[in-house]
């Protein structure tokens, strides 16, 4: 047999190519067939791939829709990488540009939250600070007071309710989501991934804290309505923070 | 807000915070254990990806866009858009062309 990787790659996600030249039976005609079940194979696999990534959207689109917008995603968004647990990065792109699915403004960011869901669960793991340690820190130091956070600790803001579509789509004791802009910070105090329904004001301090800014400024830029005790409190207990600079 | 009053809403934001604390020393105790990841979460997708599952289907695309989300989506309530339209999931199907 001689045919070129190239070649072969070439036809991989585009049913429409003959076998590549060269790809024979043990007969010596075309290995049409052959090839066919391959690359079946691979958009089975990267379908799967994307089923298991995006539990929730599947729920919301229906199991035939998700598997059909699987096809279109996966010849536009080919794996750049080995690894089928990051694959589908381009999803909530994806969603927004995709003509069926346009009117579901709710979409990409539910297809965030999974993935930001999925990067927490695969993060590195990092050892958090005793909570008496920010007990320790002198109050005249606080307001400069920088934090490291796990690398899995993520948040989503949406103008979407998504931690009620999740919630609900997950769960179903859980009530049905209601019409409002809704924040999510996503830890992982032990191996799985916890979301949370958090505050825009709480949000923009996380924000501000995640980005390296002390204390005092995310307090300042988060404004009246944080809470910060219970904030602080959901950190630590959620196992966030690493280090305090 | 002055300086002042931020730093004693810290302070005591941090006091809140940490006696509000109830032990996690016991749960962290677990160790890892692998080999017993979800599906799908391994790196190879190594299940029923390896299968023949459909291989008399071989193009995907076919004709599915006769099809339109039909999941839970029409359930959930959005706010209207600028121009006074039902924000809502349908089942109506819609205008669209796509890429071969």
């Amino acid at each position: 047999m001689s045919v070129s990787q190239t070649a072969f790659t070439a036809g991989l996600l585009d049913a429409t190519q003959a076998a590549p030249e060269g790809l024979v039976n043990p007969d010596g005609t075309p290995a049409t067939k052959r090839y066919d079940v391959y690359r079946n194979n691979v958009a089975v696999s990267l379908s799967d791939a994307l089923e298991a990534a995006f539990p929730v959207v599947r729920k919301l689109v229906g199991e035939d829709f998700f598997r059909a917008m699987s096809g279109v995603y996966l010849r536009m968004h080919p794996p750049a990488s080995p690894l089928m647990m990051f694959y589908g990065e381009a999803m909530p792109q994806f969603l927004t540009r995709f003509d069926p699915v346009k009117h579901l403004s709710y979409l990409p960011d539910i297809a965030k939250l999974e993935l930001a869901m999925r990067q927490s669960y695969h993060a590195a793991d990092a050892d958090p600070i005793d909570a008496n340690a920010i007990g320790a820190v002198a109050p005249t130091d606080l307001m400069g007071l920088r934090m490291t956070f796990a690398p899995s600790t993520t948040m989503i803001k949406s103008d979407h309710p998504v931690y009620g579509i999740y919630l609900s789509n997950t769960d179903t004791s859980a009530p049905k989501p209601v019409t409002q802009p809704e924040c999510v910070l996503v830890t992982r105090p032990q191996f799985d991934p916890q979301i949370h329904a958090i505050s825009a004001a709480d949000a923009t301090c996380i924000e501000s804290l995640i980005a390296g800014q002390p204390l005092g400024v995310a307090m300042t830029n988060a404004g009246a309505e944080l809470d910060l005790g219970a904030l602080l409190g959901l950190l630590l207990q959620q196992s966030t923070i690493t280090q305090l600079n | 807000m002055s300086t002042a009053t931020k730093t004693l809403i810290a302070a005591s934001a941090v006091a809140t915070a940490i006696a509000g604390l109830t032990t996690t020393a016991a749960a962290q105790a677990n160790e890892k254990c692998y080999g017993v990841s979800l599906a799908g979460e391994n790196d190879c997708a190594a299940g029923p990806g390896t299968t023949c599952a459909g291989t008399s289907t071989v193009d995907y695309q076919g004709n599915a866009w006769t099809l339109v989300p039909a999941g839970t989506c029409a359930d959930i309530e959005l706010p209207t858009m600028a121009d006074g339209t039902e924000r809502m999931g349908s089942l109506e199907e819609q205008d669209r062309d796509l890429p071969a």
